[in-house]
């Protein structure tokens, strides 16, 4: 009989100049293929955020473009560049877009990129899961975009209500492509979910407890939690959706028994903790990458992880908050309003945390710096107008008003794209190996800071004076005529901003100074390695033993005695392999055996795709064929294999 | 410092019972589709309190426990052969994980033609009402997760027929099996909410 | 500086605005009635707060910045002091602490607005039920007395002083019934009729709009209500509940054939044999205000222009080109002309 001893084997320790050949032999071991093969079959989650991230960047300008045609025909009253039809669907293309193909999957990329290098690991905890995500991430943004690209893209808003939603009031292929193309996205979402709170448990360097984990990943991981309890209520709705358009069920149809509020519980249910889902990781590299411009470490890690966590947990008490005129009874309202005013609270930890962080620090003034604490203000003022709205009375007035326009635009920009924007000064040299200009850094800040308030704090104005929203056109004589004509002016300055971010992307990547290691000479494990990393990130696993392994013993008298070690550590160079440890404290426990490269992903998200074309043009046949090849790509990805010792024998060593 | 946090000798290699990444990744797996029926038995209790004309809330009576009743023990039971094969092969007993899982993979098979029968009997199709959509679109979700289920446990019996697992390396056996479990327990809940509730006054 | 550019549009547009009703007939920044006042100053506590927090957040970001000399960016690799000093924590205490008590009175002060709006203190002098339409207002006035039921569309009169109750019932999409300086939104809603009430206390024009989208028109489906004294109400009323006098006049004789052949089918006029309720009721449409939900002002020349072309000005709506010839146009325009 066979024991847990036949299976075990002592790791070596030893310095990474310990063995010459090393470094060598990870990399030939861990090296995806070359051309397109490799690009098809890498599960390296360097690539795959890198793809995440460009990705997510071409919905952002796509999802833009279509802003700026839309305020075109708002830039003035009784305007006429647009019909109605096309304003339709350029708003709701407009709010898919920016919000699930561009604000998630950007926060993914990152932290796919970045987790394993923090953590101290070789790769995340499933990677060929993480390629699907990715796979099923475009075939989704594609299915979707085919739709619109060929005049049916959705029509009636990004939150899509019943009854205009349903066959009776949209009787074109437009919200079928939108329900079937969320489904896909929806399991491109819970994959990555999964992968990243697998990885937080049992992936991190042996001695990182979790205490210990950078702020990023907290916000990721809490993310992840929540998209894994939010999800299934806004496929489901969807799925129901496209039932009773196509199959004829009566879930949302009212003469029959159906209710149209179902549609709005279960849209919002998932709906108000994706939108946390979206600024979490986001704040958390905020919180990681302000300190380093500080000199100092984060005030109050311990409060702001679990004020990151309250958030996200309080996120799901409140989705009421988005049908407060609904005519639900008022002890309902009063309780969602108390608990929306209430989720204040933790918010507040963040703000005071990287105020302190900056006011007890010694500031460098960085572009990466200007975005991180621009943040901060652009938070607050996206911040308060929520809490302005949290209140019934008061929201019964601001709700459908251009005032919510202006605060889902100040937390998504604010609170999203102006930390990814710093996050890439940030990041960029460890992903590339060279530093972004720093002298267009300053043009690309001012002007993106500047436009994004020119062009949206005047709507909290036009809000209080009662302009509506989802309107194609305004009358003359409402007091609104000069507020869009700057909006309009403003998100072009906007735009230019974000134009000369990309440019600046581009050319640092080809002419931008080496960075080197550590160029920032910040605390965190990703900058104790070459920039940009080798395909198995560390030629040995580190210990940590403390938050900050790069900057022990140089904060002075309150710094602790333990330290990290960084160039020591475990060689697993039997074929693919990094260590497993126990979910608090992080104590090696196995040697994980890690998968090679692979095409099941990429043929998985083929097939499931193909399913849901069939479904959508009614080809029943494709479906099925679809479900059927699916079924074969997973039983052959998961057959048990001896190298990643599933089977009774030995893996190799 | 390395010393201390470093290996005391020697550490397994490999998919090892619960530090298996498979086997936390089923965990959560579990958990998203836990909140997936979750969500549709929130669609029933939402549409079960809405105004409904008497009687169409269930719609054609009170459902019939004839098939659901035995269908729910079949299942209970494929569930304790599943565990019994668990059981075996932490015995290193591969015959009987073999028989284990082909027992709780057949027992699932009549679960779903029994349902299939339990269907074609309703006095009433998918598109009559609310009530009917709900019904065989919940049963109809349970009943996909058992398909995949049943494929899962029909894979798992090829592979310890080919004798891939023993009892230090089963984690396939492991995880699968949580998920059997797992649409098993489901099952408990949506019989529940569909044939016990209305008994107990959730009616129009 | 930042600060500056923050608040300074807000105050230079904000101001002059009041008193807002005339430049910005949709603002609610100032009310006009019992259920609007808590309200308004509640919205007004709030936006002070939050003025309040950016103006100090922004502050202290600044000062937290500019405080000590600042430094450049650096050659990367280059290696700046590091240090940890302490009393970060009490930024934390102290903001979360101000931050608290300040939510805690706002959800107090929550409770009480929700309690006082909720209902109105005294008995509804009236009832009246709307229905959302795509893109129009049907409105019914309720009574108790059978023969004083009425219906007209898109123009609501009320009398000032007493509340008004408010029966909103879906009809086929989502809308939300909205008159910013009387109340806050209530939603209309497919299967379910939900209650709202408000209170006029002076007499005026009250624009309201339809807030939930509802399609292509969406932006075009306004409402009024005029508030009236007690006695102008009782004169209104009792002249809606009238049918149109029989005229001598042959070209209105001639229109009224004309309308109800064409328009009948879908529009209604009280007393006379159009009776379609697909479209706005018509009866007494000389003594609206504005025409086509709140588009257009109630004159002639635009009367003609949204008859004759509808789809030229609410594009999608349901109401199609109407076959007539100039003479016929002429009579049903002459017809109308009546209808005071």
């Amino acid at each position: 009989m066979s024991t847990i001893a036949d299976y075990e084997r002592a790791p070596t320790v030893a310095g990474e100049g310990a063995h010459p050949a090393l470094a060598e032999k990870l990399g030939r071991v861990w090296e995806a293929k070359p051309g397109i093969a490799g690009w098809l079959s890498t599960v390296d989650h360097k690539d795959i955020g890198i793809r995440y991230i460009i990705t997510a960047f071409a919905f952002l300008i796509a999802g833009g473009v279509e802003a700026l045609i839309f305020r075109l025909q708002l830039a003035g009253p009784n305007l006429h560049l647009l019909t109605p039809e096309q304003y339709d669907q350029l708003f709701t293309v407009h709010g898919m877009t920016m919000i699930f193909l561009y604000a998630g999957p950007v926060l993914s990329g990152f932290s796919n990129y970045l987790w394993p290098l923090l953590l101290g690991a070789r790769d995340m905890a499933l990677p060929r899961l993480n390629a699907l995500s990715y796979w099923i991430y475009l075939c989704a943004g594609i299915f979707l975009y085919a739709a619109f690209a060929f005049g049916f893209g959705p029509n009636v808003g990004w939150f899509n209500y019943v009854p205009l939603a349903a066959r009776a009031y949209n009787n074109g292929p437009n919200i079928d492509f939108y329900s079937l193309g969320m489904i896909i996205l929806g399991i491109s979402t819970t994959v990555g979910a999964i992968n990243f709170i697998v990885t937080f448990l049992r992936l991190r360097a042996p001695g990182m407890s979790i205490n210990r984990v950078p702020i990023l990943v907290w916000g990721t991981l809490t993310a992840s939690a929540a998209n894994i309890f939010a999800i299934p209520a806004v496929s489901l709705a969807f799925f129901l959706l496209w039932m009773d358009r196509n199959l004829g069920t009566h879930f949302f149809d009212v003469p029959t028994g159906g209710s149209a509020l179902l549609w709005q519980h279960l849209f919002w249910m998932f709906g108000h903790p994706w939108v946390y889902a979206i600024v979490l990781p986001a704040m958390g590299m905020v919180s990681d990458g302000l300190p380093v411009f500080c000199r100092r470490p984060l005030v109050g890690y311990t409060v702001v992880a679990l004020a990151t966590v309250a958030t996200m947990v309080l996120g799901f008490g409140v989705w009421v908050h988005h049908m407060f005129a609904t005519g639900l009874p008022s002890v309902s309202l009063s309780f969602f309003s108390a608990a929306s005013l209430i989720i204040a609270v933790p918010s507040a930890v963040g703000v005071f945390a990287w105020i302190a962080t900056i006011w007890t620090g010694r500031p460098i003034l960085t572009t990466a710096f200007l975005f991180f604490a621009s943040f901060i203000v652009l938070f607050t003022i996206g911040g308060v107008s929520g809490y302005m709205t949290g209140s019934v009375p008061v929201d019964l007035q601001l709700t459908d008003t251009y005032f919510i326009v202006a605060h889902i635009h100040y937390v998504l920009i604010g609170i999203n794209v102006f930390p990814v924007v710093g996050a890439t000064y940030f990041w960029f040299p460890k992903f590339t190996g060279k530093m972004m200009d720093e002298r267009l850094g300053r043009w690309n800040f001012w002007t993106m800071f500047i436009g994004f308030n020119l062009g949206f704090f005047p709507m909290h104005i036009s809000g209080l004076l009662g302009m509506p929203r989802r309107v194609y056109t305004f009358a003359d004589g409402m007091g609104w005529d000069w507020l869009n004509f700057i909006t309009t002016l403003g998100s072009f300055v906007f735009a230019a901003g974000v134009l000369l971010f990309i440019i600046n992307v581009m050319v640092s990547y080809r002419r931008g100074r080496t960075a080197g290691d550590n160029p920032w000479d910040a605390p965190t494990l990703e900058w104790a390695t070459t920039s940009p990393p080798p395909p198995y990130n560390f030629v040995v696993i580190p210990t940590v033993a403390s938050r900050h392994p790069l900057w022990e013993g140089r904060l002075g008298k309150s710094d602790s005695q333990e330290r990290s070690t960084v160039s020591t550590g475990l060689v697993l160079d039997h074929g693919r392999e990094t260590v497993g440890t126990t979910p608090l404290d992080a104590q090696p426990n196995i040697i994980l055996k890690m998968p090679k490269d692979s095409y099941a992903p990429v043929i998985l998200a083929l097939t499931l795709t193909a399913i849901f074309t069939g479904l959508v043009l009614h080809l029943w046949w494709l479906a099925i064929a679809g479900a059927l090849a699916s079924g074969l790509d997973i039983i052959g990805w998961l057959w048990p294999e001896v190298a990643l010792g599933e089977t009774r024998e030995p893996a190799n060593g | 410092m390395v010393d201390r946090i470093a290996i005391q000798g020697k550490l397994p290699v490999g998919a090892i019972d619960t530090r298996a990444s498979g086997w936390w990744a089923m965990i959560f797996v579990i958990f998203t589709e836990a909140s997936l029926f979750a969500y549709l038995l929130f669609s029933y209790f939402y549409l079960a309190v809405q105004p409904h004309l008497p009687g169409t809330f269930p719609e054609g009576g009170m459902p019939s426990l004839m098939l659901a009743l035995p269908n729910t023990f079949i299942l209970l039971l494929s569930s304790v052969a599943v565990g019994w094969a668990q059981f075996n092969i932490e015995h290193d007993d591969n015959r009987h994980l073999v028989a284990g899982l082909g027992i709780g993979a057949a027992l699932g098979m009549v679960f779903l033609v029994l349902q299939y029968f339990e269907w074609a009997g309703k006095p009433f199709g998918l598109t009559s009402s609310s009530y009917s959509s709900l019904y065989f679109t919940v049963t109809g979700f349970h009943m996909a997760h058992v398909v995949v289920g049943v494929i899962i446990l029909w894979s798992l019996f090829a592979w310890s027929l080919m004798g891939y697992f023993n009892r230090v390396r089963y984690a396939h056996i492991h995880i699968g099996a949580l998920y059997w479990h797992f649409v098993d327990a489901v099952w408990l809940v949506v019989f529940f909410t569909f044939y016990i509730t209305p008994l107990l006054g959730v009616t129009s | 500086m930042k600060t500056a550019r923050i608040v300074s549009p807000f105050l230079c547009v904000v101001v002059p605005f009041a008193p807002a009703q005339a430049r910005a007939p949709l603002n609610y920044l100032f009310g006009y009635g019992d259920k609007a006042y808590p309200v308004v100053g509640l919205t007004w506590g709030v936006l002070i707060v939050s003025v309040l927090v950016i103006l100090v957040i922004s502050l202290l970001v600044a000062g937290a910045i500019w405080r000590r000399p600042g430094v450049a960016a650096q050659a990367p690799g280059s290696v700046l002091p590091l240090g940890q000093p302490e009393g970060g924590l009490d930024w934390i205490w102290i903001g979360v602490g101000i931050s608290s008590v300040v939510l805690l009175a706002s959800v107090v002060w929550t409770m009480v607005v929700i309690a006082d709006t909720n209902s109105p203190a005294t008995k509804p002098a009236l009832t009246i039920e709307v229905t959302g339409q795509r893109w129009w207002w049907a409105v019914r006035y309720l009574s108790d007395d059978p023969s004083r039921v009425f219906v007209t569309a898109n123009e609501i009169h009320i009398p000032t002083g007493p509340p008004i109750q408010f029966r909103l019932i879906g009809g086929d999409v989502i809308h939300s019934f909205w008159v910013p300086a009387l109340s806050g939104k209530t939603d209309l809603i497919p299967g379910q009729t939900n209650e709202t009430w408000m209170e006029a206390r002076t007499p005026g024009i009250y624009r309201g709009q339809c807030t939930e989208y509802c399609g292509i028109e969406h932006a075009h489906m306004g409402l009024v209500v005029v508030a009236q004294s007690p006695n102008d109400f009782r004169k209104w009323y009792l002249r809606e509940l009238q049918s149109p006098a029989p005229t001598t006049d042959g070209q209105v004789a001639a229109g009224m054939l004309n309308f109800n052949a064409h328009c009948g089918s879908c529009h209604a006029v009280r007393g006379t044999d159009a009776a379609g309720v697909l479209g706005p009721d018509l009866s007494h449409l000389m003594n609206r205000t504005t025409i086509a939900a709140g588009e257009l002002p109630n004159d002639p020349a635009d009367l003609a222009h949204f008859i004759s072309d509808p789809q030229g000005v609410k594009p999608g709506i349901l109401m199609q080109k109407p076959e007539l010839s100039t003479n016929e146009m002429a009579d049903i325009l002459a017809y109308l002309k009546t209808l005071n």
